[in-house]
């Protein structure tokens, strides 16, 4: 029984679309999981004596070693249950065809969660805990103890994996969870607050008391029963499998009739946003990165301001690139009709332009706090917005024309994991977004000054938006040559 | 109103529609019909320019559809699903149909209330999304958008397909009205003899992607087209073996086996 639950596994996942593309994004994906894969051998491998050395500097405080990597676990644990959110697949997704054959529910619950326990989020700390574990061994650690600590964070990695099943179907815990880790991330960095202080004792409890590794185990499998029946009990067609159906909300948006024209399209796009739980993570997510220049603040980047260029084409782009890289597969899912009805491309582009257009001013609005960390900053983030509004924009519908992957508006997997996103030609395009500005900054800033540099890049931007229609004219025709292309891709289904 | 001439459609060099010349003249009301694979829907995507032609070209009204863009304002279709938007109510999605073909919302709500006896009550008005409407449902709504704004020409595709009988009698009231109309010309598949003959005025059988029988309808079609599938069924029947043996030699056949 469970070889058949095995083959139909192999099938399904060699037969998947995402594994019939072509061969180089193939061993680029290879390539990055074994990088992943080494990389954690490595931080497993050598982060004792990396840790040792930081202690002995005084960069960082802590007793030993074991003890620096006992406070920031906290962090490992909460990146890693984000991480699980986001990429991993919930088991009821292929249960269907299997309900009315001749296995038992309870066998069905079993394997489904059997396999979330195979999955990829729980080989990857393997691979961190086990040649640590090693390494404490050979330091001369109690081996007892050791194996104790060992099991608990296996305990603990089980544990999140079965929470996820449930976060899964809880849509309303994640945004508020995601913010706590920020908050939290963000009072540690600047010192306001430690929650590792409080996180550090409960792990060091597992290895001080070699018999309390049971406490994380028995969690996990207290989960895992609680799983289990609950997913038993959601084994109907009209309980878990059901899909949610909200009651439709239906908002005047005759406000935006003052767009003329693209009006049609633009309060469809809001719609879009609104009652699409992809579409609108997405939105959300772009207005995260308002605080991604927070990561360039630290004393390692001062004095180079390319990097505030940098930044300040993320915290004001973040919606930008996120949402408008993806046009126009966010219409995917009914592509025919927009492609067989009275639609003018260039409208139906405008549209999705001006919603970036009033998404960057937006995050440029929320930028300004960082008028408070320096002026230099908020020119850089002015100067930014400009180039984004005036010359990103275009450029990021031109790379969307190459995007032919289809999105389940429905559904949030695959929001970080979409790999047919990636081709040399979107790939090549991020030249012009992201490091054009940068070249330009210095190309001015060098030879005059920072001013210069700035009031440079916020001119190109101009310059864009001068040169829109025609930049949109080349747009219309790339769009018009993978018409054909772009249907049948759309039309091809996981 | 619409002249196919030498198209042809491969994919990797099998060849799905093979159509020499075919003229639909304006007003008429043609039906297609044919096995799976037979080359309907492959026809009407290259119609409405879904998909390209590995040679010849369809004109609609004097403008060639992978040229010119200009069909789409008085061509309306309903193919499959991703003609529908699923994040929409149904009078959204009518709405924003409308506003396309440039009708405000009172005409569309008029439009839509005339229709009230299609949905039985069902699909409008329900606070629902079109992606959590039942098929039927969804089917209905798709159908009745394509009428929005007089369109000169109708492609369905399967519309009886998934619909329930009160439905489906009101559908064939409603293709018989355009049928009637001499403006419009209507383009309808089915795998429902009964249904397709009663509605249109010409039938068009398509197999593996040539025109076999292409007929002005009479009493005799329906006849004509069941005898034709018949054959059809019949010449692929599993071939059947005289058996002639004797109880005594299976005996020993199975004997023999053990």
């Amino acid at each position: 029984m469970f070889k058949k639950f095995l083959n139909l596994e192999w099938k399904s996942f060699v037969r998947s679309a995402a594994f019939k593309q072509n061969l180089a994004v193939k061993i680029l994906i290879g390539f990055f999981a074994i990088i992943i894969l080494a990389e954690m051998l490595g931080a497993g491998a050598f982060a004792y004596h990396i840790l040792r050395k930081l202690i002995e500097k005084d960069i960082l405080h802590a007793a030993n070693p074991f003890a620096a990597v006992n406070k920031f676990l906290i962090y490992w644990f909460a990146i890693d249950l984000l991480v699980r959110y986001f990429m991993q697949k919930m088991p009821v997704t292929n249960i269907k065809p299997l309900l009315y054959l001749p296995f038992t529910k309870g066998k069905i619950v079993k394997y489904a969660l059997g396999k979330t326990v195979l999955s990829f989020f729980n080989v990857l700390p393997a691979f961190f805990f086990i040649p640590f574990s090693t390494v404490l061994l050979i330091e001369g650690y109690s081996p007892l103890c050791v194996i104790s600590w060992h099991l608990a964070m296996l305990g603990i990695t089980l544990s999140l994996n079965f929470l996820n099943v449930f976060l899964n179907n809880v849509d309303k815990v994640f945004y508020p969870v995601l913010a706590v880790f920020v908050i939290a991330g963000l009072a540690q960095y600047y010192g306001y607050f430690d929650i590792t202080v409080y996180t550090q004792p409960v792990f060091a409890f597992f290895y001080n008391h070699a018999w309390s590794f049971i406490i994380p185990l028995m969690l996990a499998a207290y989960a895992c029963w609680v799983a289990y029946h609950y997913f038993l009990k959601q084994l109907y067609l009209d309980a878990g499998l059901a899909t949610a159906v909200k009651e439709a909300k239906t908002e005047d948006l005759s406000f935006l009739d003052r767009f003329g024209n693209i009006a049609v399209y633009l309060k469809n796009d809001i719609k879009l946003i609104k009652r699409n739980k992809r579409a609108r993570s997405t939105f959300i997510m772009g207005f995260f990165f308002v605080a991604y220049g927070v990561f360039f603040m630290s004393d390692l980047y001062d004095g180079i301001n390319g990097m505030k260029v940098f930044a300040g084409l993320f915290c004001t782009g973040g919606f930008l690139f996120t949402f408008g890289g993806l046009v126009p597969s966010w219409d995917s899912s009914y592509y025919k009709l927009m492609m067989s009805q009275n639609i003018p491309y260039k409208d139906f582009l405008l549209s999705k332009w001006w919603l970036m257009i009033i998404a960057t001013a937006l995050s440029f609005v929320l930028c300004s706090f960082y008028l408070f960390v320096g002026v230099d900053w908020w020119f850089a983030m002015f100067a930014a917005a400009i180039y984004n509004i005036g010359f990103n924009s275009s450029v990021v519908l031109l790379s969307g024309a190459y995007v032919k992957t289809p999105i389940d508006l429905t559904s949030n997997k695959k929001a970080f994991g979409d790999s047919k996103a990636f081709n040399v030609k979107t790939l090549l395009l991020t030249i012009p977004k992201l490091l054009l500005p940068v070249i330009i900054y210095y190309a001015f800033a060098w030879p005059f000054n920072e001013t210069a540099g700035f009031v440079a890049i916020a001119v190109t931007g101009v310059l864009g938006l001068l040169l829109r229609n025609r930049i949109f004219g080349l747009i219309e025709n790339i769009y018009k040559q993978e018409k054909y292309d772009t249907i049948a891709a759309y039309a091809q289904k996981d | 109103m619409i002249t196919i001439n030498n198209l042809k459609k491969a994919y990797d060099g099998n060849l799905v529609l093979d159509i020499e010349h075919l003229e639909i003249e304006t007003g008429q009301a043609i039906g297609l019909v044919g096995n799976n694979g037979a080359g309907k829907t492959t026809l009407f995507s290259l119609l409405l320019d879904l998909i390209q032609a590995t040679t010849g070209h369809i004109t609609s009204n004097g403008v060639q559809v992978n040229e010119s863009e200009d069909w789409k304002p008085f061509t309306s279709a309903f193919v499959d699903e991703s003609f529908l938007i699923g994040y929409l109510t149904p009078e959204e999605y009518f709405y924003f149909i409308g506003e396309l073909r440039g009708l405000n919302k009172a005409d569309v709500d008029a439009l839509v209330a005339s229709y009230s006896d299609f949905f039985n009550g069902e699909a409008v008005g329900q606070n629902k999304y079109l992606r959590d409407l039942s098929k039927g449902n969804q089917k209905k709504i798709g159908i009745i958008a394509t009428l929005i704004g007089n369109p000169k020409v109708v492609i369905l595709d399967e519309p009886f397909a998934n619909l329930d009988p009160s439905t489906q009698i009101r559908l064939k009231k409603i293709i018989k009205q355009l049928a009637d109309d001499p403006e419009v010309t209507v383009l309808v598949s089915s795998h429902d003899l009964i249904h397709v003959t009663e509605v249109t005025k010409r039938i068009v059988l398509l197999e593996k992607g040539r025109v076999v029988k292409d007929m002005t309808k009479d009493s005799g079609t329906f006849a004509q087209l069941e005898e034709y599938f018949i054959g059809i069924s019949e010449a692929h029947a599993p071939v059947e073996v005289a058996i002639t043996a004797t109880d005594g030699e299976v005996n020993d056949v199975l004997a023999e086996e053990q």
